[in-house]
């Protein structure tokens, strides 16, 4: 089956017809269809590869109340996501081949995105001991983001160790900066004059930027790739960006929260404001969108992180830590970096897709749009305002921090080698992807 | 007045002033041989304490029963995380008897506020984390005005572990409604992050040198009073710092800074919220001592929470009793 997506500027470029065949890019150009070819008007829009998010909760194995692999993929799909990286803090933790495999398969099962699953670096997220790096890299699910994400690799002895070790199979350490004996269990505010009001226990950003520090230098030393997951203060992003000029192996991601939201909404003890790391002062949000948009970082990835009602309905510190963000995570990205005059769609496409696939090693992914590469694709119109309804969602939670916010830009559609995935905010059900538009 | 007390913020100038008034009035109840007032008959209280208390859930409960509320008391240690029910159902449910209040202590900052959006009754902070405990410093200077008269441009000084204090918290405000001038005193390790741009704002002084504020040395002058915070032993293995004796030479209100203070000023009065480590931040001496009000502030502990119910279950102003 043939589909020919007219009109759409690539890149936010020039616009131009693409043909799709199968899972590929076929032609770019200007295209008349033939008898059975779909075509998909996309006057207006603007075409990006599929976006890929290396950093989502998906919950299950272990939580399926609050979010499921399909449930997850649904609201991935509908948020413009062709490959997302489902970290490993499930029950039981994804450390050995086996439980990487199950997560694989059941994103496979969902036809809607490519679940990568991503491995914990120590057994049970401990802290203490390798998991089966090795294994889970050779594995049918081929992992290649190790991360304890929820928790620091604190002991600098074991992250030395796999640093090292992934490099046999070009893996990479996405590390959760958080010292705990600096921010620990308790800490839920961003250590501030509003902290101390709040009596809310401070979550420092030294304690993100020490272990940046010492993670960038621990990269030197060994001559391997490492990633900063949610980096959160200006600190870091100055720390990354003189790691980088040294030619350290370093890479970053920001989540769309910290791009926009700050620390002050903490003043209603809302949970829903509640996530690790913690929202930030406004300079620290300044920072991270001039980080992102000169490169120092390189990603924009969501930390999707749903939680059941009961979970979140706990006094703040109590509370679990996370919001939702695969389906607006595109709409934040352009509210604040396009329309903020930080990016172009061609800089989008770079944080949103092409540097997260190559961080991840994803090579079906993050692909120019161009005859031959994979039909991973996201249409965006650019002009569309809409406002968020926490309700209108595929995930099964509503911790939804964007809930009544109104953002310009919005997914129209995705798909996934060649395959329609979603359509206006809207995943296909497993059994029409691929099927007539 | 507002339906919930959840913030000393929460009250103005004119609110402290007509519940310390109306406390003076059930105070005066407090002396009579029948304490018994029908100003609550009918209604119903409920003391939800989420974490231990001796004084302030015995006087919220004795506050209920002289003015005939039906006060009831549930306890529950921990967080409710462990027992697998969140804070909102455990207080939804309550909510559903239709109580008239809910007196809320709870382990967590800011767990009040919350509550007050999930219920229909009236929500009382009775000391939310390191947050605040406005009835505390209602009671406080309740005390300290029955001894030292008006706080209008008077200085008190608060000395001990601000980070984890809700006592300090709300009474910064409360003095600072009623007039006084406040300088609070600690180690930086036990000052809350911020409190530079936090003192400037709300007008009231830091200072890690307690010898200097207790000679009036400081910002503020002379001292009229000076109300030490419980320190946990526990802060010291937290590394806020080294020792007991070192907390004790550098921090404490010890005998020899009592008679310096008090030979400066023989009237200044000397608080204490309890429950006390003698020896540590106060010298057995001191807190036995006629300048100390300690014993006063559980005694106006009462009278200022039937002010505090009245107000707020009642919806009126004005005498009581």
């Amino acid at each position: 089956m043939k589909t020919l997506v007219k009109g759409a500027r690539l890149l936010g470029g020039q616009a131009a017809d693409l043909l799709i065949d199968g899972d590929r890019i076929v032609e770019v150009g200007s295209l008349s269809p033939d008898g059975d070819t779909g075509v998909v008007d996309a006057d207006g829009l603007v075409a990006l590869p599929g976006l890929v998010d290396l950093h989502v909760h998906l919950r299950e194995p272990g939580r399926e109340d609050a979010e499921t692999v399909a449930t997850g993929a649904e609201a991935a799909a509908a948020g413009g996501f062709t490959a997302i990286l489902a970290m490993a803090n499930t029950t039981p933790v994804t450390d050995t081949a086996e439980a990487a495999n199950h997560v694989y398969d059941l994103g496979r099962a969902t036809h809607l995105v490519d679940v990568q699953p991503v491995g914990a670096v120590t057994k049970a997220l401990a802290g203490e001991e390798l998991a089966e790096l090795g294994l889970m890299a050779r594995s049918r699910a081929r992992v290649r983001v190790f991360s304890d994400d929820g928790h620091c690799v604190a002991d600098a002895r074991v992250m030395r160790r796999a640093l090292e070790y992934v490099k046999a199979f070009g893996g990479v350490i996405s590390q959760h900066a958080q010292d705990p004996r600096l921010a620990g269990p308790d800490a839920c505010a961003h250590e501030s004059e509003l902290s101390g009001r709040l009596g809310l226990a401070g979550w420092p950003g030294i304690a993100e930027e020490s272990i940046v520090a010492r993670d960038v230098m621990l990269a030197r030393h060994t001559g391997s790739r490492v990633h900063i997951a949610h980096v959160s203060t200006a600190g870091s992003v100055e720390v990354i960006r003189w790691a980088k000029a040294q030619g350290v192996e370093v890479t970053a991601e920001v989540t769309p929260h910290h791009l926009l939201l700050t620390h002050d909404l903490l003043s209603s003890y809302d949970p829903v404001w509640k996530v690790n790391p913690p929202l930030r002062p406004e300079e620290d949000v300044r920072a991270l969108r001039e980080g992102l948009a000169d490169g120092t970082i390189d990603a924009v990835a969501t930390d999707h992180a749903p939680h059941a009602r009961h979970d979140k309905e706990h006094a703040f510190v109590d509370a679990a830590p996370g919001m939702l963000g695969l389906e607006t995570a595109l709409g934040v990205v352009s509210e604040v970096m396009v329309r903020g005059g930080l990016l172009d769609w061609a800089g989008v496409a770079r944080v949103m897709s092409v540097n997260p696939a190559r961080i991840a090693r994803l090579d079906g992914h993050g692909q120019p749009l161009a005859a031959g590469s994979p039909a991973n694709l996201t249409l965006v119109d650019p002009t569309a305002t809409w406002t968020v309804d926490r309700d209108a969602s595929h995930s099964l939670s509503r911790n939804n921090p964007w809930h009544g916010h109104t953002l310009t830009g919005r997914v129209v559609a995705t798909f996934i080698r060649g395959a329609c995935s979603a359509r206006d905010g809207h995943a296909l059900i497993p059994e029409l992807v691929g099927g007539p538009l | 007045m507002n339906r919930h007390l959840l913030s000393s913020a929460d009250l103005s100038r004119d609110d402290v002033e007509t519940i310390l008034a109306t406390a003076e009035s059930m105070h005066d109840v407090q002396k009579r041989d029948v304490k018994k007032i029908p100003t609550l008959r009918g209604r119903t209280i409920i003391n939800l304490f989420f974490e231990d208390s001796t004084r302030t859930r015995s006087s919220f409960e004795i506050a209920g029963k002289w003015m005939s509320a039906d006060t009831i008391n549930i306890t529950g240690k921990g967080s409710s995380t462990s027992k697998g029910e969140s804070l909102r159902d455990t207080v939804r449910t309550i909510d559903a008897m239709a109580v008239d209040a809910l007196v809320i202590r709870h382990h967590a900052s800011g767990a009040c506020q919350q509550v007050a959006q999930w219920v229909d009754a009236s929500v009382i902070n009775a000391g939310d984390g390191t947050h605040e405990h406005p009835t505390q410093a209602l009671l406080d200077a309740y005390a300290l005005r029955n001894r030292i008269g008006d706080l209008d441009g008077r200085h008190v000084a608060i000395v001990g572990d601000l980070t984890h204090s809700r006592v300090f918290r709300s009474n910064v405000i409360t003095l600072g409604r009623l007039g006084a001038h406040v300088t609070v005193v600690a180690p930086p390790t036990l000052m809350p992050s911020g409190i530079a741009d936090w003192s400037k704002t709300d007008g009231f002084a830091a200072s890690w040198d307690l010898d200097e504020v207790l000679e009036g040395g400081g910002t503020h002058g002379p001292v009229d009073a000076v109300m030490m915070l419980r320190v946990q032993r526990e802060r010291m293995s937290g590394g806020y710092f080294p020792t007991a004796r070192e907390y004790t030479v550098t921090y404490g209100l010890t005998r020899e800074r009592m008679r310096r203070l008090t030979a400066a000023n023989p009237d200044v009065a000397i608080l204490h919220p309890g429950p006390m480590n003698r020896g540590l931040e106060i010298a057995a001496d001191v807190a036995d001592s006629p300048n100390a009000v300690v014993l006063d502030q559980v005694s106006a502990g009462v009278a200022v929470r039937m002010a505090v119910l009245y107000h707020l279950l009642s919806g009126e102003t004005g005498e009581a009793a």
